[in-house]
């Protein structure tokens, strides 16, 4: 599914990915784990095309194809989906003109027809009532005056409609209580299947007893520097980044 | 000479005739005569602004000044003696002084040694004397010269102080610059104050005005401030003058990169005040805060008028002022946020809040912003309006007489701008003012 | 998705080069003489075959003009206006003054069938419009057709052009012309009032609710060619009426002067509310050609709680001074004013407004929305003042200002007057560009980056896109769509 070969970013002439290489299979859900200022949200982003960064080397592969000649709406459209760390405010826009919008327009550059309005409201509706969100709240601008847990739910809502191949969930868990965690791991739980793949980036390991991963990468540096089985975040949550912390320096 | 094209005002004829007697006599005839005579010609052509005038608007000096009384002449010895006496509200506060008595620096009262770094010049000498380059190298060089003001005050400028900071000074006591007025006579006057401070500098710096109650004089000063990149500088203006003094004044600074410049200012007694600051951020990532108190009773006037060029990337600026008006006073309120297209991730808020304690009261607020850089965030906000009764209730409900309960909430009002204040000792003196003000209102409501 | 491409057409609307109104028409015009004089002022009102009052009226009209100066005040530079290079009368030669569709030019017909307009009743009832719409066609100098007046008359509502409710309704014209916008108001409304040559008059009776949304669609076609109307509407106590012009005008080189004149009237409860689309033709995307466009729009709430309320979308022009005002004389009276202004390319705007509370608890709004974009300037100046009798004033007013591209200006300039302690205003202004997070988060969805920009901008102006009247807001549309749909021809 998803190739990363041999990675080097800088932004601003600072460099923060180090030859990162990585795989993720068909089906597979991946966490990255790691201290602060390890390189994990530069990934998020270089992987989704944030404009911001210098990618000096390597190459990164979905199905076989170089998105990094791609802009971000193109990546969307061939299926890879970021849920934001920090999900931006639109006043004015509702949520539902949003997802409308964006669904569409990934639906248009995939040459395929546009969805009956039915049929979307159907969806929305059996998205929304899964993850708790009050269909009023899709009635408002997206994001404005959502709080923290709310955002987080918002962004799992819109990739439980647009559908994508590959997601990556940034610090998904930060800033949500544990309730909101149950809700939001049950959300991507039953998106989870053969055809579709998880990068989950976090910092601790308590949404990863929710969501439970196939494999999990250590980073520190800007590299990967273990990888191992879902007790490997269990240790990390024993043991501490202290010992990766210096290790590739 | 037929006066066909133009109509003058009483006042206009007067002070073309105080310029036709004393241009002659002014300091610096040779190199700074022809400079005089520009700002003069200017001022001759434009007359004094008026209400047609966009930034004139709401302050009409054509029809406010309707006299122009004779130019302050250096004060003899008896009156600098007087000047000597005089409790100022800053007393308290361990500061190296500097006294201006009627517009003219004056040595023999003002502290005895400057610390390190620090060169003062009396400008009444330097005028005439061509080795003084930094004050004729800086003059001017901080102010818009279509400003009618400074133009005067170029036109009629006969003494000041020039106060020079070396580059890396750091002063521990803060700076004050003492303006009194003193006499029995109506005079007018056209101090220049320059402030010329380098790279690393760091310094408060007072300025307090005081002058005799009713007694109707004119005050005309331009304070220019260059500041060099990465000082931080605290300016504080505190304005006792007299309650018949019409109070001109300018302040213009130019401001270096990575800088702070905190400046505060407040107005609560001259009959017409007109205060203008002008700031331009000229150096990268320079930081601006300006804010003020106004308050006014009776038929004051009072303007502040704010122009914030922001001619450099990545600088912020913050303005607060707050304005209590009460019986037939008039507030004026003009904030310019200035972007030049080259001033992009520029950050600028202003913010302009009134109160109107009573109905014969009028306030302008005008805030304005002049956007040419596209990666921008700035704002203005404006409020007008009366206290809230229901707070005012709800603190009567809670046993305060109304005239307490005002107080209070008008102390809280004003508080927010005065915190911005960093030194202990100013803030305490500014909330003085402010409850100075609000007691002798409360006599007067009971 | 809908309205999204709608705001994606609207955003390529507002690309100069693709102004889709540009064509003229061809026709046998009746002009007076170039230039501007007091026998051009006889000539209009003799054209207009009007009473003698309103002859003396335009001439006093037009000799204080001539001691008057034009103001300088507004953030706006051009050069300066020769107005003796301007024909200040153009009219379609026609036989007589049509009575019907049919006597009408078909050339006519056929212009505002490719604006979209529809003037033929049965083809607006067999259209696909749900609610009817009544419109008065100014073209150039001469109102053309008035639709729907029969209907109308039933209600009692009359909806003509000016000329003829000076034939017609003379006492109720004398009454009101220039009671809102004295004669010497502005150089450009005293400019109006000696040579304006068309418009549309509106009354509505006591109590009436006017059954229908009324419109005037104004069209400069004319090379060289002013257009001066004036609209007058009147609503007595307890009515109701929304109204809603649009304008365009062919692509030329030169620059075409429009000062137009609205003055509205409100009794004891009643409410007006007057939308405006306004896309004159804005010069090419190096400032060539292009409407100047000089108007003063004035609402005087005579009534106790009644009501005016403006919206606009500015779109076109290559200059626009323009500051709909409402005077809240009447207790209790309300104002509203919500706009939208666009500019890019050369096309400098300085639009506004100005609540003049007069009376007891008046209330008034603003929402402004301006969106600079390629080298224009946008200005925002308002003013809101509280006279020392109008006790417990109310004033909201919310200015925001979108810059896309860094060769454009975005401008604030607000004046707020209180005069009395229980008036309360308050105002907040911001400015802004699009963020590129904002950006970036969008086209994580899918959307590219003009779909993206056109779906924040609508965000940003939904507030007042809102405040178009539902009937309206199809032909808003349409009269903005009109230039997206390809070519005309």
């Amino acid at each position: 599914m998803l190739e990363i070969k041999n990675l080097h970013v800088a932004i601003e002439d600072k460099k923060i990915l180090n030859g990162l290489t990585l795989t993720v299979n068909d089906g597979e859900v991946a966490a990255i784990m790691g201290p602060n200022g390890s390189g994990k949200s530069t990934l998020s982003y270089v992987i989704a095309g944030k404009p911001d960064y210098d990618i000096l080397d390597g190459e990164i592969l979905l199905n076989g194809v170089n998105v990094l000649d791609m802009e971000a709406h193109e990546r969307a459209a061939a299926g890879l989906f970021l849920a934001f760390q920090y999900p931006l405010e639109i006043p004015g826009v509702t949520t539902m003109t949003f997802l409308k919008s964006a669904m569409n327009a990934q639906r248009k550059s995939r040459g395929e027809d546009e969805l009956p309005v039915a049929e979307f409201m159907k969806r929305v509706k059996a998205a929304s009532d899964r993850l708790g969100i009050a269909q009023d709240m899709l009635r408002r601008g997206l994001n404005v005056g959502f709080s923290g847990g709310e955002k987080k739910r918002m962004e799992i809502l819109q990739m439980a409609l647009l559908e994508p191949q590959f997601c990556i969930l940034d610090e998904t868990d930060s800033g949500l209580d544990i309730d909101a965690l149950k809700i939001v791991s049950e959300g991507v739980n039953v998106l989870r299947d053969s055809k579709r793949s998880f990068l989950v980036i976090t910092h601790y390991q308590r949404l990863l007893n929710y969501f439970v991963p196939d494999t999990v990468h250590v980073m520190a540096h800007g590299q990967v520097v273990k990888t191992g089985g879902k007790e490997l975040a269990l240790e990390l949550e024993a043991s501490g980044y202290a010992d990766y912390k210096t290790l590739a320096a | 000479m037929s006066a066909v094209t133009i109509i003058r005002s009483k006042t206009e004829q007067a002070i073309l005739a105080l310029f036709a007697k004393h241009k002659d006599q002014l300091q610096g005839q040779g190199s700074f005569g022809s400079q005089r005579a520009k700002a003069f010609a200017s001022f001759e052509q434009t007359g004094l602004p008026h209400r047609r005038i966009e930034a004139w608007h709401y302050t009409d000096l054509r029809s406010l000044l309707r006299e122009a009384p004779p130019l302050a002449a250096k004060p003899a010895s008896h009156v600098v003696q007087r000047a000597a006496e005089k409790n100022w509200s800053t007393d308290q506060i361990d500061a190296t002084r500097l006294m201006l008595v009627n517009g003219f620096y004056d040595e023999s009262i003002s502290s005895f040694t400057m610390p390190q770094g620090v060169k003062v010049t009396d400008v009444y000498k330097a005028l005439s004397d061509p080795s003084s380059k930094n004050f004729h190298d800086h003059i001017g060089q901080a102010t818009q010269s279509s400003d009618p003001l400074i133009e005067l005050n170029t036109a009629f400028m006969n003494g000041g102080v020039v106060i020079e900071i070396a580059s890396g000074t750091k002063l521990d006591k803060p700076l004050e610059l003492r303006c009194l007025v003193e006499g029995i006579d109506p005079v007018s006057m056209h101090a220049r104050i320059l402030v010329i401070a380098g790279d690393d500098t760091e310094f408060t710096l007072i300025e307090s005005h005081q002058g005799p109650d009713a007694l109707s004089y004119q005050v005309n000063n331009v304070v220019e401030l260059f500041l060099g990149n990465n000082a931080h500088v605290h300016h504080v203006r505190l304005n006792q003058s007299g309650n018949y003094a019409v109070d001109l004044s300018t302040l213009a600074a130019v401001v270096g990169a990575e800088t702070s410049f905190n400046t505060f200012h407040m107005v609560n007694k001259p009959g017409i005040a007109r205060h203008q600051v002008f700031v331009k951020m000229q150096g990268e990532g320079a930081h601006l805060s300006v804010n003020g108190v106004n308050m006014l009773n009776g038929t004051q006037h009072a303007d502040t008028t704010l122009a914030i060029d922001h001619a450099a990337p990545a600088c912020t600026s913050r303005e607060l002022f707050k304005t209590i008006l009460d019986a037939q006073a008039t507030g004026v309120f003009q904030g310019k946020i200035m972007v030049k297209q080259i001033a992009q991730k520029t950050d600028g808020k202003m913010m302009s809040q009134a109160v109107l304690l009573s109905d014969d009261a009028k306030m302008n607020n005008k805030p304005e912003l002049e956007i040419f850089a596209d990666d921008v965030v700035c704002g203005h906000g404006a409020t007008c309006g009366a206290l809230d009764e229901d707070l005012l209730f709800y603190l009567m409900a809670r046993g305060l007489p109304k005239a307490e309960a005002e107080a209070l909430m008008l102390a809280a009002f004003a508080g927010e701008a005065i915190e911005t204040v960093e030194n202990e000792d100013l803030r305490a003196i500014l909330e003085a003012v402010v409850g100075d003000w609000l007691g002798q209102r409360a006599h007067h409501v009971e | 998705m809908a309205a999204v491409q709608d705001t994606i057409d609207q955003v390529k609307a507002i690309d100069v080069d693709q102004y889709k109104y540009g064509f003229s028409t061809e026709l046998e015009v009746d002009k007076a003489p170039i230039g501007l004089s007091e026998d051009i002022v006889r000539l209009i009102s003799a054209k207009k075959n009007e009473p003698e009052w309103m002859l003396e009226w335009r001439l006093d009209a037009y000799r204080r003009w001539l001691t008057m100066r034009e103001p300088e005040w507004a953030r706006l530079d051009y050069p300066k206006i020769d107005f003796n290079e301007i024909y200040y009368y153009a009219a379609p030669k026609m036989n007589a003054a049509p009575q019907t569709l049919d006597d009408v030019d078909p050339a006519i017909l056929e212009t505002y069938k490719k604006l979209g307009i529809p003037l033929r009743e049965q083809e607006i009832l067999a259209g696909v419009q749900t609610s009817k719409v009544a419109v008065d066609a100014v073209f150039d100098s001469v109102s053309v057709a008035t639709t729907f007046k029969a209907e109308l008359a039933k209600a009692g509502v009359i909806f003509c052009s000016i000329s003829e409710a000076m034939r017609e309704h003379p006492d109720l014209v004398r009454k009101y012309l220039g009671t809102v916008v004295p004669v010497t108001d502005n150089y450009y409304a005293t400019l109006n009032c000696a040579v304006f040559t068309d418009g549309s008059f509106v009354y509505i009776p006591k109590g009436v609710r006017c059954p229908m949304e009324l419109s005037t669609y104004f069209r400069i076609n004319e090379r060289n060619t002013g257009q001066f109307e004036r609209t007058l509407i009147i609503a007595e106590e307890g009515s109701y009426v929304s109204y809603l012009e649009g304008c365009t005008a062919p692509q030329r080189d030169e620059n075409q002067l429009h000062a137009a004149v609205v003055e509205l009237i409100t009794h004891d409860d009643a409410e007006i509310k007057y939308s405006t689309v306004q896309n004159w033709y804005p010069g090419d995307k190096d400032g060539k050609g292009g409407i100047y466009n000089f108007v003063t729009k004035r609402g005087d709430c005579r009534g106790k709680n009644s009501k005016i309320s403006w919206t606009q979308v500015e779109t076109g022009s290559a200059i626009t001074w323009k500051y709909p005002s409402c005077i809240l004389r009447g207790e209790g009276s309300r104002g509203e004013f919500y706009s939208i202004a666009v500019s890019n390319g050369r096309q400098q705007v300085d639009s506004g407004t100005k609540m003049i509370h007069l009376g007891k608890n008046t209330t008034s709004r603003i929402i402004s929305k301006g969106i600079s974009a390629g080298h224009s300037q946008n200005t925002y100046r308002g003013q809101v003042s509280a006279h020392r009798k109008a006790t417990n004033a109310r004033n909201f007013t919310n200015c925001d200002s979108l810059l896309i591209g860094d060769q454009c200006g975005a401008h604030t300039v607000p004046y707020m007057e209180a005069n009395n302690a229980s008036a309360i205003f308050e105002h907040e202004a911001t400015t802004s560009k699009i963020s590129e997070d904002q950006m970036f988060y969008c086209q994580q969805r899918g959307l590219d980056a003009e779909e993206a920009t056109a779906l924040i901008v609508n965000g940003f102006v939904k507030d007042v896109l809102q405040q178009l009247p539902m009937e309206f807001a199809v032909e808003a549309q349409k009269l903005i769509s009109i230039s997206l749909e390809g070519s005309v021809g």
